[in-house]
């Protein structure tokens, strides 16, 4: 073993030509960093950005209506980040897909989404497309999709700029160089001129953050941004979005089914199943004191990294119902190991739960308790609360304990 | 069901190897775009893994995309040809073996693939799915249709479903079919590539612990390829991690998991992110830059070193081999710990 006398490579010089491929070229950063966490990045402030009230939308098709989403609310505040958290088919895209306006004409969408108090959803086109892209903007899950693969990376991204404001093209130009640069791409100004293919999937995410944040949105909806990426990059792209969120103040509302992702960004969570939220919370009320069964379950579902071996998963069991043909009462009840006929008859509203704001549900502080209140839908959450983990409902197949 | 993985875990102690994999090398020529089409390169997916299994053992092979772990699996069963290097399955030779021979191992090694949806014939029932190696191995005449109602009901599915097409199933119930299928020959080992990947958390962990339950009650060898590393922490005995084509560091699930020697899989650790909020706020977390480097072109010497925060000039010149080196595991590593 030499671990003699070779001094260190400095990072700068780390050798791009070895590198080998043409698109994945990385110089000029250091190797490696320690990451931001949410707690380094700036704090929520007070004023309200988003706030979506009664959204439900409906899908008619040949089988019948599909009730995809059915009534979610919540707010979104300066510098929040809110996660929907929610496995396939729970309606958490759709919901998102309807605030940014982009649900195809057949969609049935009722609820308001207001924007600094103007609705959305009965605002002109015209003015909901100024909006759109400029205050509020999206990142998708699949990069190589979203962008257009007939132009370069600075074309699209000046298009963005040019298209909500009046400025010399040359001005745009230069915006979009200063967003590559932001999101971490070396030699932004030759990387303008590049086709989306030419850049790895991490690059592209990057380049679709840019995207997102080279107006100046209040809000950026990140739909499942690190889904299609690999673990390292997630890290970097995760990171990014921490930087970019305080870079200009903007709201977060990301997507996800990951709820390791939601773990380390999210400020609140907002947890979805058949289309409808069924727990809210400030992230640790919802990791650490669950009301909601399904939660649980998500929760025992993930092998952790500290378990000693042989312990078993605790799966949910069954499959999530048809959204044609839900079935009446809790949505969960047929998957749930504490159903019992309340469940199955009535299906229980969101309602706040322990530890629920300090002026208690239904009380005078509606607006300074709405973002520290807990909500639950579920008959029975304080059988969960009586329990140290509530994943252990789910032991042994999920029979009643 | 309870596990008794603790009296299966002495067992494999000194259990001989079932597989054992050396120097495997697998390479894809790359073509020209002229008229001749000629080979311009060759893209070096798996550059000498050598892999160890034991009877009732899972290895666990973990890595990003373009690591090389499923063309690793692939070779293994030689659904892809390796270029180079030795493969035994109980001693035998399985690189140079004629078709037939193949043919009779692979009664008893199969592979469960990733993707639920592509992996099935939609044409065909599940009943008949599950039929097809029974016919094409000979033993569909002695109770052909007990042994697929038997198969059904072991992986957690009705009999009764058996003419259903795979589109009436959901993710997981087709993940069961295909973990049916490749149950159906009595197999010794299977090599499971990314199979819970593509399935919702809840879904994912009914699946788990069927592979588990499967495991202990039929006494099979799992090769389980996946890139979460939490899953495979939970289902591994043994570990190997994977970095564009080679094997950086393997060892005992906890060696590797509790004390990383090789940068990248402290890196990949320390990246992956835990559903435990007060952990993540205070986790310090490596980040990487840049990407995984072409494996047309993989880099001198060691190939982590362009993203290796303690890459030095001799791990340009040498690559370093996977041994012992006062870890307690092997690492390919020139300055480990």
């Amino acid at each position: 073993m030499t671990q003699s006398f070779d001094m260190p490579l400095p990072s700068e010089s780390a050798p791009a030509e070895a590198i080998g491929g043409e698109a994945s070229v990385t110089t000029g950063a250091e190797a490696v960093h320690t990451a931001r966490t949410l707690a380094e990045s700036k704090p929520p402030t007070d004023e309200e950005v988003l706030r979506v009230e009664n959204l439900s939308v409906d899908f008619p098709t040949d089988d019948g209506v599909v009730k995809a989403v059915r009534d979610v609310s919540y707010s979104l505040r300066e510098r929040e980040v809110l996660s929907i958290v929610g496995e396939s088919g729970s309606g958490k895209s759709v919901s998102s897909m309807a605030v940014m306006g982009l649900l195809p004409r057949s969609a049935r969408i009722s609820g308001r989404v207001l924007y600094r108090g103007q609705d959305l959803l009965t605002m002109r086109e015209k003015d909901r497309r100024s909006l759109r892209g400029r205050k509020i903007s999206m990142v998708f899950q699949d990069p190589m999709t979203a962008l257009n693969p007939v132009h370069t990376i600075g074309d699209q991204l000046t298009e963005a700029v040019l298209a909500h404001s009046l400025v010399p093209p040359r001005q745009a130009r230069e915006r979009a160089r200063e967003m590559l640069d932001l999101v971490g791409i070396p030699q932004a100004a030759q990387r303008l001129r590049n086709y989306p293919h030419e850049f790895s999937g991490g690059m592209r995410q990057r380049v679709m953050i840019a995207m997102a944040i080279i107006n100046n949105p209040d809000v950026i909806i990140a739909d499942e941004p690190t889904t299609a990426l690999d673990v390292t990059v997630q890290a970097q792209i995760l990171e990014k979005l921490l930087e970019v969120k305080d870079a200009v103040n903007a709201a977060i509302l990301l997507i996800t089914h990951d709820l390791g992702v939601v773990a380390g960004l999210a400020h609140r969570v907002l947890v979805m199943y058949a289309g409808t939220p069924v727990e809210v919370g400030e992230t640790d009320d919802v990791f650490y004191r669950t009301r909601m069964p399904y939660t649980a379950g998500l929760l025992g579902s993930i092998p952790s990294m500290t378990a000693s071996h042989g312990e078993r998963l605790r799966p949910i069991q069954g499959t999530p119902p048809s959204l044609i043909n839900l079935p009446s009462g809790c949505p969960f009840a047929p998957r749930c190991p504490l159903a019992d006929a309340t469940c199955r008859s009535s299906e229980p509203p969101l309602v706040p739960t322990d530890g629920s704001g300090e002026g208690g549900p239904g009380g005078g502080s509606q607006d300074t308790g709405r973002y520290t209140e807990h909500l639950a839908a579920c008959h029975h959450w304080e059988r969960l609360a009586s329990v140290e983990d509530p994943t252990t409902f789910f032991r042994n197949g999920g029979q009643n304990p | 069901m309870t596990t008794t993985r603790h009296e299966s875990e002495e067992r494999h102690e000194s259990a001989p190897a079932l597989l054992e994999v050396d120097d495997l090398e697998v390479r894809f020529p790359v073509y020209g775009s002229g008229l001749l089409r000629r080979v311009v390169g060759h893209v070096h997916a798996v550059s000498g893994v050598s892999l160890r299994l034991s009877e009732r053992e899972t290895l666990g092979v973990v890595g990003e995309s373009g690591c090389g772990k499923s063309t690793t699996g692939r070779a293994i069963l030689q659904l892809v040809k390796p270029t180079a290097g030795s493969v035994r399955y109980r001693g035998e030779e399985l690189t140079s073996m004629s078709s037939a021979g193949l043919q009779r191992v692979r009664r008893e090694a199969g592979i469960v693939f990733q993707d639920p949806y592509a992996s099935l014939n939609p044409k065909l029932p599940v009943n008949d799915i599950i039929a097809e190696p029974l016919k094409v191995h000979r033993r569909w005449r002695d109770g052909g249709p007990e042994r697929v109602a038997e198969l059904l009901r072991l992986v957690g599915l009705s009999p009764e479903h058996g003419n259903r097409y795979p589109h009436e199933f959901s993710g997981g119930q087709r993940q069961r079919v295909g973990i049916a299928r490749a149950l159906a020959l009595e197999p010794r080992l299977l090599v499971l590539d990314e199979p819970v990947s593509a399935l919702d958390v809840s879904v994912q962990a009914g699946v788990v612990n069927l592979l588990e339950d499967l495991q202990e009650r039929l006494g099979l060898s799992y090769v389980f390829i996946a890139h979460d590393l939490s899953v495979v922490r939970h289902i591994s005995d043994r570990v190997a991690v994977m970095y564009l084509g080679r094997v950086v560091e393997t060892g005992a699930r906890e060696d590797v998991y509790e004390n990383p020697a090789h940068p990248y899989t402290q890196a990949l650790l320390s990246a992956a992110p835990w559903p435990d909020p007060r952990q993540e706020r205070v986790r310090e977390r490596i980040v990487l830059t840049g990407d995984v480097p072409s494996p047309v072109n993989p880099p001198s010497g060691c190939r982590f070193r362009t993203r290796c925060w303690k890459a030095r000039e001799v791990c340009a010149e040498r690559t370093p081999e996977l041994t012992d080196r006062g870890t307690g595991h092997p690492v390919a590593c020139h300055f480990p710990g």
